[in-house]
């Protein structure tokens, strides 16, 4: 117990000045990884945890980043703000997709074509909006102030991106020891018999897919703020969605740290892929991402965490 | 006044009629068995009653109210809760998690339904499983699972859908206890079976069920000797047999 | 007035390749209820493969055709036989996740040999037309319609008429009763994957000289693949291609009606449709 606490502090500890010595490229990749992670967790509550499939998570990330923008440009609004009106658009959007799903029982592969399809429409729409920027996309005017979200440095937003990450983490530690977390696993599980027991599948599935949406907007903010560019062709697009949910699925989607490792995991490997195969790394860190899903869907199905988790206990003994 | 009425219900899939006309009631405290040949549409039966299905016709009350258009859901609140056939445990969940989800229904809060979680599994035998995954578990255990599940919302009337089957005789003859103890509380079981030694013994009265319709009603022992049920699953030329 | 029946035409020329296409997925779901989300990124293969062969010995995409169709036969028997052989009974997402990986991993190394600026097979009579009364039909869009139509012509006398297909199809009806008269199932399976992956190839080669592509318009195939075999009933090969010309000409008047580059749309929103409101698809029967 102690040896836990001591451990943590010092985790902690480490997480705070680590940006401080760290350098600019360095700095840049904990943020992406936090970043990255913060997103893989959004996507883990609908994912992971309820187990319904999403490839239209871009959606959701776009709608937060594209209201708290426009928000600013045009009513001055601060993107503090701006990103809850987005997290509560992106929410009820989700119910109208999700009612549209789970009212006529879409599932599985039907579902996931049905976030596909409307992240799609999404996008042809957005490319064609003068106020989102069109074609050419929208750059946002950078003033570095903090009332303002946008920050001197990347060491504030490194603060800001683990923050987020800690928030939606807690939000799902919250949902895991909850009745609604119990529900969510058990239709994941199996929906119908979920169903039998008296778990009124339908709303718990639209509450998950809200929380999901609402927190992914919120990333879409800290995207939209820290990259200053949107293009409908970037943030609306598949290749988006899948980074999305790749992070999650390789670390262990239906668990807290999943998103975490798998965000760690990929960045590591992309960055060194990067540094050390310079000469057409245009694609390899995706080819590598390519494989490590294959693998792990292949041979690790639980996801890395869950798997090393198995190990570990299991080199132990009889510890568990 | 009955717990639960089935007031001619039927159901066709495609030119296929499953469930034909079919009229019975259940009474509270009753332990009724519905048998019948294989594909007589003893599940399709319960599905509808537990929601899963609409009936093309006819009517479903239970305890005062219409059954329908409720949800599978909404039929286990109101205190009527069906087991599977195939048994359908939370695969990746523990033996504790998959009961407890049956708790939350009765009690909201997880600490709580943990120990009426906790008590079930005691009740059922399973207590030395709880940390077992769902889909280690062994096939008797898992009919167990499906009725502690059951059992841990609290039901009124339990629909039991083939428990017995596939267990041997040493089992059943633990699950036939099990059941009567349940029924000895007061909860009220409508069982399908094909398992007749578990028929005999713990039921009341007996609805047999051929090609959808009911063809005969009454107690074991008039239901062994109905010339409709022997040809049932015999066939014609035994009927005029004596019994 | 001309105008409509132009964009009739052109939908339904370049539908020819839609259906291929969606043949070939309908092939690999129908026989093995593979969902394959790296179909499209194999059609990008065969271009590429189609574009390498023009630019390095002059072959006319029409010809290297046969040669790609076999090609990405072979990539599609390999990719059954290592991996999707593994996860035939899996839950459809995890077919999915792995097919994604697949795609993932074809797409890039595409990027990796060509980088991402657009290419196009420029044959040197793109620019022949033909006038038919007051509609104008370009040469390479008839041509890729006539191949089209005879590789779909030649799949359907393969399942029909040789021992092969038959038994692609039986295991395509009743996996155990194929498996009760001695198909070897899993040779059945590879395939039912590569003659679908090869339909998918040629269409590459096809639509090589019409549209320009990049190494990310896999993800846009294949989701359009699934548009038009869902449209068409799944596992229904005479839907996914009744429903290609059907995609192909409701792009080309949604360019007309709308703007070109909201084409797309018109497929996406017809997907939303029928997955809600008849998901067995226009064709399909209880599968």
């Amino acid at each position: 117990m102690i040896l836990r606490l001591v451990l943590g502090l010092a985790a902690g500890a480490g997480l705070v000045l680590l940006p401080f010595v760290a350098s600019s490229v360095w700095q840049n990749l904990l943020i992406t990884t936090f970043y990255f992670a913060y997103l893989g967790q959004a996507w883990n509550v609908l994912g992971g945890y309820a187990g319904q499939l999403s490839l239209g998570h871009a959606a959701f990330f776009s709608i937060g980043a594209y209201t708290s923008v426009v928000l600013h440009t045009h009513l001055g609004l601060s993107p503090w703000f701006g990103m809850l009106a987005g997290a509560v658009l992106a929410a009820l959007v989700s119910q109208g997709i999700g009612f549209l799903g789970f009212r006529f029982g879409l599932r599985g592969f039907y579902f996931v074509l049905l976030t596909l399809a409307v992240a799609e429409i999404l996008r042809l729409v957005a490319l064609h909006l003068p106020i989102l920027g069109g074609y050419t996309g929208l750059f946002i005017n950078f003033t570095p102030n903090p009332w303002q979200f946008q920050f001197k440095g990347k060491i504030p937003y490194y603060f800001v991106a683990l923050s987020f990450l800690g928030l939606a983490s807690g939000v799902v530690w919250l949902i895991e020891r909850s009745k609604f977390g119990v529900y969510l696993v058990a239709i994941r599980e199996d929906e119908d018999a979920a169903e039998a027991l008296g778990v009124d599948t339908f709303r718990y599935k639209m509450l998950a897919y809200a929380v999901s949406a609402a927190l992914t907007a919120l990333g879409g903010t800290f995207y939209a703020y820290y990259q200053f560019y949107l293009q409908p062709n970037t943030v609306l697009s598949m290749h988006h969605s899948v980074d999305i949910m790749i992070r999650p699925i390789v670390g262990g989607s239906g668990t807290i740290l999943g998103p975490i490792l798998g965000s760690f995991l990929l960045e590591l490997m992309g960055e060194f892929s990067r540094t050390y195969f310079a000469a057409g790394a245009a694609g390899l860190y995706v080819v590598i991402y390519g494989l490590l899903l294959i693998v792990v869907v292949l041979f690790l199905p639980r996801g890395v965490y869950p798997t090393l988790l198995g190990w570990f206990r299991r080199a132990l003994g009889r510890h568990a | 006044m009955s717990l639960l009425t089935v007031e001619n219900v039927s159901k066709a899939f495609g030119g296929l009629a499953a469930v034909q006309g079919v009229s019975f009631a259940l009474g509270e405290g009753e332990l009724l068995a519905l048998i019948g040949p294989n594909g007589a549409g003893k599940t399709t039966l319960f599905h509808i009653i537990s929601g899963f299905i609409k009936p093309d016709t006819g009517e479903l009350r239970y305890a005062g109210g219409s059954l329908a258009g409720l949800r599978p859901h909404d039929i286990c609140r109101r205190g009527m809760v069906r087991t599977f056939q195939v048994t359908r445990p939370f695969h990746r969940l523990t033996v504790m998690e998959n009961v407890l989800v049956g708790a939350l229904e009765r009690v909201a809060h997880r600490r709580q339904a943990a120990k009426v979680a906790e008590e079930i599994l005691a009740f059922t035998g399973l207590a030395e499983k709880a940390d077992q995954l769902g889909h280690s578990l062994t096939l008797p255990d898992r009919k167990r699972l499906e009725l502690a599940r059951a059992l841990a919302t609290g039901p009124r009337v339990l629909l039991l859908d083939e428990v017995m089957a596939g267990l041997n005789p040493a089992e059943t003859g633990r699950l036939i206890e099990l059941i009567r103890t349940i029924h000895r509380r007061g909860i009220t079981i409508l069982l399908i079976e094909h398992i007749m030694r578990a028929v005999m013994a713990l039921s009341q009265r007996i609805l047999v069920l051929n090609y959808g319709e009911l063809i005969a009603e009454g107690s074991p022992e008039a239901i062994v000797r109905n010339s409709k049920v022997i040809e049932a699953y015999l066939g014609e030329g035994y009927s005029g047999l004596d019994a | 007035m001309s105008l409509y029946v132009q964009a009739i035409i052109n939908g339904l020329l370049i539908g020819g390749v839609y259906s291929l296409m969606a043949v070939g997925l309908s092939l690999i779901f129908g026989v093995m209820r593979v969902i394959n989300f790296a179909h499209g990124d194999m059609m990008v293969w065969g271009m590429y493969l189609s574009l390498w062969l023009f630019i390095t010995l002059g072959v006319d995409p029409y010809l290297s055709v046969f040669f790609t169709g076999a090609a990405v036969f072979i990539l599609g028997a390999a990719i059954q036989r290592g991996l999707v052989n593994r996860i035939l009974t899996a839950p459809h997402e995890m077919q999915i996740l792995l097919m994604m990986g697949v795609g993932l991993v074809l797409e890039n190394l595409s990027l990796m040999t060509w980088g991402p600026d657009p290419r196009r097979v420029n044959v040197s009579y793109a620019l022949t037309t033909f006038w038919m009364g007051p509609i104008v039909v370009d040469l390479p869009r008839i041509v890729t319609f006539a191949l089209a139509l005879v590789l779909a012509l030649c799949l359907y006398l393969f399942l029909s008429r040789t021992d092969l297909g038959r038994m692609i199809r039986a295991a395509s009806d009743n996996q155990t009763g194929a498996l009760l008269v001695g198909t070897d199932i899993r040779k059945v399976f590879t395939l039912a994957f590569g003659v679908g992956a090869a339909c998918v190839g040629a269409a590459g080669s096809l639509m090589t000289p019409l549209l320009p592509f990049t190494p990310s318009s896999g993800l846009l195939f294949t989701v359009t693949s699934f548009n038009i075999v869902i449209i068409g009933g799944m596992g229904n090969l005479l839907g996914a291609f009744v429903g290609g010309l059907l995609v192909g000409v409701s792009e080309s008047l949604g360019a007309v009606v709308l703007v070109p580059s909201l084409k797309e749309i018109v497929g996406f929103v017809l997907l939303v449709l029928i997955l809600l409101f008849r998901p067995q698809g226009l064709m399909g029967g209880r599968r």
